[in-house]
């Protein structure tokens, strides 16, 4: 009996002696040999899987690019990319444990960010604590350049852009039709959460500067599955821009009851639209529905790695398979690698202040769309993009510099 | 207050929302029933009876992926969801019925958790929904429009619960389970397999909530945690109109349908939820008040 337990002891100890020698063994450095690696937190699992596995797949590809193309220069030497990559799990506390994991034990000294802005929120209070810059390309709310952060930079548009666009957009069309953008009037409904709430911000910001009316102002709650009240509200008011965010969930349901209650708006727009899968799952009904995009593979960008963003898209489809359309999260996830290559090669040092001054001087052409960072690190040389519904193809229409098509107005 | 302006200027609106409500609370009642039988038979207060009603709306959902109408999954939700109560009744729910309070509130809370997680590794976490395609009625000139399918769920959530009554009235495995919920002691005393009855009965719940899943798979959206606002819906039915009390539960149901309408309406979409919960509080306290002695059972 005694030697039982005496064996088990021995046995826990073992093993905890184990962990610690595991631990305090000699960390991975950022730069070992001819290879310079990157890490990041990223949700493999947990309800932000499916986009986690899209931001991976666009890190893994500009990194073999950008070996393909002869790597990294820098101090004269060539040195290749890698990915040091943890799953967080979707769950923010997981994600800065990891960060921080990445940082101290591994010896990361340049990161790439997670997915989702929640993510994002809760990993940059480790990377500042650190002082380790990280490039980030899915976390989109404005609230995390508004901190004071000093070591992230963000190649994305930020929330409040989504759907301010719609909005020019309505007063263009007013002053078309020989009325003043004045009269326009809008409905609102957004979900009751940071992004909806940032993008909803953005939203109201340009509606006052056009001095349009707000008719309905309604906040969706986080559970989401009808708004049919919202709607009927808009039916009564007759609104002449009627703008949605809530996820997917906000665009299913919105999708479904402005079918089932035959909403006629002239013109809808709404935040994820291709998440929710709206065009397959409603038909000709999402006709018109304007869906905001931070990138397009219609769009005219271009770089020296990938090409142009119709380049880009091509490529994606022959390294990965299952993309019939290529997510906007995958391209700014390819960015962001490009950004450390640009900074880590202007820097010419892999000393982090110096890299952190390359970072913050960054302005580069990518396939993605300009990128120029603010002092706050979002990037400021890319617009959102609008695309609408078309018989059932999304085709950019705003802003003018980007379009493929006229914008169907009213819709339907 | 300008909300209220409108549906005084446009009557018409009374009638979308009234509608809408009516036809949605149909299916709310048919799961608060479920709750009120499981309830009153085992005194098991079932938290997962949200999931449920989220396992029958994916259970349409996997059948669309396959081509199957979502309709067809009616029979296949009931009967998967009998078989999966019996199940989670002979493994989990049997070791706490006879338990205090708290014991099957966590049972059933860890059941609710496990189903939620389940679901999302299955379907992933963006919501998901069941096309029927059956059509739109428009009616009075446009101002009302009502999809086919709400009104057919709302007659088959009416149809489903007088088959339960009938059920509950006319056989004997019924009979059984209104007299164990009456006086378990007695009905074991009788003859009568208790265990079995608790067993169907949280079965039967299953395959009820599984319906209603269908239902509102084709109506409104699912989510692997969406299930939560229907136990809380459940609760509220079940605290407002009683446990032995079909009619009730019903006119609960569909009261709660128009209500939540109305006041989203009128305060805006964010008091949709807050208006269920709301609900509650005011029931728990009038219901405290007037606490009557007479003991429930189920009919």
């Amino acid at each position: 009996m005694t030697n039982i337990l005496l064996n088990k002891t021995v046995g826990i100890v073992a093993g905890v002696a184990a962990i610690g020698m595991l631990a305090s063994a000699p960390a991975m450095a950022k730069v070992e040999g001819d290879t310079i690696t990157l890490g990041s937190a990223i949700s493999f699992t947990g309800k932000y899987s499916t986009n986690g596995i899209h931001a991976s797949n666009g890190y893994n590809l500009a990194v073999r690019m950008i070996n393909a193309a002869g790597g990294v220069k820098v101090g004269g030497k060539s040195y290749k990319l890698a990915v040091k990559y943890y799953d967080d799990e979707s769950t923010p506390a997981r994600g800065a444990q990891l960060a921080e994991r990445l940082i101290k034990q591994d010896g990361i000294k340049f990161m790439l960010g997670p997915y989702s802005s929640g993510l994002t929120k809760a990993i940059a209070p480790v990377t500042e604590k650190f002082k380790i810059p990280m490039v980030e390309a899915e976390g989109a709310s404005r609230s995390l350049f508004t901190q004071g952060y000093k070591y992230i930079f963000a190649v994305l548009s930020t929330s409040e852009q989504y759907l301010a666009s719609s909005i020019a957009l309505a007063a263009e069309i007013a002053k078309k039709n020989g009325k003043k953008p004045g009269d326009v009037k809008v409905a609102m409904a957004f979900e009751n959460d940071p992004f909806s709430l940032d993008v909803r911000a953005g939203v109201v910001d340009d509606i006052k500067k056009h001095g349009m009316k707000i008719v309905i102002d309604d906040k969706l709650p986080r559970d989401l599955s009808d708004m049919s009240s919202t709607l009927t509200k808009v039916r009564a008011v007759k609104p002449d821009l009627l703008v949605i965010s809530g996820h997917s969930k906000g665009a299913a349901t919105a999708a479904r009851q402005i079918k089932e209650m035959k909403i006629k708006v002239p013109l809808i727009a709404m935040t994820h639209c291709e998440a929710a899968k709206v065009i397959s799952k409603f038909g000709d009904s999402t006709n018109g529905f304007l869906c905001p995009t931070q990138w397009s593979e219609t769009m005219s960008y271009k770089d020296n790695l990938f090409g142009t963003a119709g380049e880009f898209d091509a490529k994606v489809k022959s390294t990965y398979e299952g993309y019939r359309n290529v997510p906007y999260q995958l391209a700014q996830a390819a960015a962001a690698v490009m950004v450390w290559k640009d900074a880590l090669e202007r820097a010419n040092s892999f000393d982090i202040a110096k890299v952190r001054q390359a970072l913050s001087d960054t302005d580069m052409k990518t396939f993605y769309g300009n990128i120029k960072f603010s002092a706050a690190g979002n990037n400021i040389a890319k617009p959102m993009a609008l695309r609408q519904i078309q018989k059932g193809k999304l085709n950019v229409v705003f802003p003018a510099r980007w379009a493929t098509n006229e914008v169907d107005w009213p819709r339907k | 207050m300008d909300n209220i302006s409108l549906l005084t200027m446009a009557p018409v609106l009374n009638v979308q929302l009234l509608v809408d409500g009516l036809l949605i609370g149909a299916i709310f009642a048919l799961v608060a029933y479920g709750l009120a039988l499981v309830w009153g038979v085992t005194n098991v207060k079932n938290l997962a009876q949200g999931d449920f009603v989220m396992m029958g709306g994916y259970i349409a959902y996997a059948m669309t992926l396959a081509g199957i109408h979502p309709f067809l999954a009616l029979p296949v939700a009931i009967v998967l969801m009998f078989a999966f109560g019996w199940l989670i009744y002979k493994t989990v729910i049997y070791r706490v019925v006879d338990k205090d309070l708290f014991t099957s509130l966590l049972a059933t809370f860890g059941i609710a958790i496990v189903v939620q997680q389940l679901l999302n590794l299955i379907f992933g976490p963006e919501v998901k929904i069941a096309e029927s395609g059956f059509g739109i009625g428009e009616y009075l000139d446009g101002g009302l429009t009502v999809s086919n399918i709400k009104v057919i769920a709302f007659f088959l959530a009416l149809a489903l619960a007088l088959v339960v009554v009938l059920f509950m009235k006319k056989s004997r495995m019924g009979q059984a389970i209104r007299a164990t919920s009456q006086n378990a002691r007695a009905a074991r005393i009788m003859g009568i397999d208790t265990d079995k009855v608790y067993a169907i009965t949280f079965a039967l719940n299953a395959a009820i909530c599984g319906a209603a899943g269908v239902l509102i798979s084709m109506i409104w959206v699912i989510q692997p945690y969406f299930g939560t606002s229907y136990s809380i819906r459940a609760f509220v039915i079940v605290t407002a109109a009683g446990l032995g009390n079909l009619p009730g539960v019903i006119m609960a149901g569909l009261g709660l349908g128009a209500l939540e309408q109305f006041g989203s309406f009128i305060l805006g979409a964010e008091f949709q939820q807050a208006i269920v919960v709301g609900l509650l509080l005011v029931i728990l306290v009038i219901r405290q008040i007037q606490q009557s002695r007479h003991r429930q059972v189920v009919k």
